[in-house]
C-alpha cells in the first residue's frame, strides 16, 4: 500500500494501478451521489449534509437554503481534486501541492464517511473482526471488497494527514 | 421534541450586534461523535478551522469522543451557521444550539 511523503513542500506518493482504479471509483462515486443521486432521504446524504438544528426542521431548511449549493459544490470540487490528481488507469506517482492536499484529505474523508454509512460502521467496530467474519462467510463478497476499501482509504488519509502536519 | 429546539423565529438581519440583547446573541456550534472520523483528523481540523492550540484541538477532540460531543465555538447565530458548515465541508457532525 502506498503512503504519502512530504517532499519539497509537495505530498507525494506513488500508487499501484489497483489503488488508482480505487480510488477513481470511490471519488466518482460520492461525485455520483452528489450530483444526478442527490436525494436528502439517503442517510448517506444525512450524514455529509448534517441537520444544524436537529429538533428544527424549517431552521434546517433555511439553513440548507444558504449553504447546501455552497457545501455541495464544496465536496464535487474536493473529489473532483483527487480525480484530477490521479494517473489515467496505470500506476503513477501522485505529487499534491497544500491546496490540493488538503482537497484530497476532505475528499477520502466524505468517502469514507459514505462507506462507513453503507458499511454500518459503529464505535467500536473493529474493522479485522468485521473482514473476518466477512470473508469466512465469502472471501469474494462485495463486503470484504468494500470493508478493505474502507480500511485502505483511512490508512492512506491518515499517511497523508502525517505529512501534512509533520 | 427535546431541550434542543431552536425557536421557529428567522433570525432578523442585523448588522451590528449591540442592537441584540445579550440572551440572543449567545449561540454554540457542537460537534458530535462519529465512529468513521479519525482523531488526528479531527483534531487537525479543530486547528485548521478555529486557529486552536494544538493542545486545546486535542482536548476538544477528546471531549467529542469520550463525552459523545463538545461545544467548539459560541458566539452569535449566524456565526455558528457558518462555524457548523465550514464544519460539514470537513465531514464533521456539527450543529447550532442556544448556549
Amino acid at each position: 500500500m502506498s503512503m504519502f511523503r512530504r517532499q519539497a513542500g509537495h505530498y507525494v506518493a506513488v500508487f499501484a494501478v489497483d489503488e488508482v482504479r480505487v480510488l477513481r471509483k470511490v471519488a466518482s462515486e460520492v461525485v455520483g451521489l452528489l450530483t444526478d443521486g442527490f436525494d436528502h432521504t439517503d442517510p448517506v446524504v444525512g450524514r455529509l449534509f448534517p441537520a444544524v438544528y436537529p429538533q428544527d426542521a424549517p431552521g434546517t431548511a433555511e439553513f440548507r437554503r444558504y449553504t447546501e449549493g455552497d457545501l455541495k459544490t464544496a465536496k464535487i470540487d474536493q473529489a473532483g481534486a483527487i480525480l484530477a490528481a490521479l494517473p489515467d488507469d496505470a500506476g503513477g506517482e501522485v505529487r499534491l501541492d497544500a491546496e490540493a492536499a488538503e482537497a484530497w484529505l476532505r475528499a477520502l474523508n466524505d468517502a469514507r464517511l459514505a462507506m462507513g454509512v453503507r458499511l454500518e460502521i459503529k464505535d467500536g467496530t473493529d474493522l479485522g473482526e468485521e473482514l473476518d467474519d466477512a470473508v469466512a462467510e465469502d472471501p469474494g463478497s462485495s463486503r470484504v471488497f468494500q470493508l478493505s476499501v474502507y480500511a485502505y482509504l483511512g490508512y492512506l488519509q491518515e499517511s497523508l494527514l502525517n505529512a501534512l502536519i509533520d | 421534541m427535546g431541550g434542543m429546539a431552536a425557536p421557529q423565529v428567522v433570525p432578523v438581519e442585523t448588522p451590528d450586534t449591540d442592537e441584540v440583547p445579550a440572551s440572543d446573541r449567545q449561540w454554540v456550534t457542537i460537534v458530535w461523535d462519529d465512529p468513521v472520523n479519525l482523531m488526528t483528523y479531527v483534531t487537525w481540523v479543530f486547528q485548521k478551522l478555529f486557529g486552536y492550540s494544538r493542545e486545546r484541538a486535542e482536548q476538544l477532540m477528546l471531549d467529542v469522543h469520550h463525552k459523545g460531543r463538545a461545544v467548539v465555538s459560541t458566539g452569535a447565530r449566524e456565526r455558528m451557521e457558518h462555524d457548523a458548515s465550514q464544519l460539514h465541508a470537513y465531514g464533521l457532525w456539527a450543529t447550532v444550539d442556544r448556549s
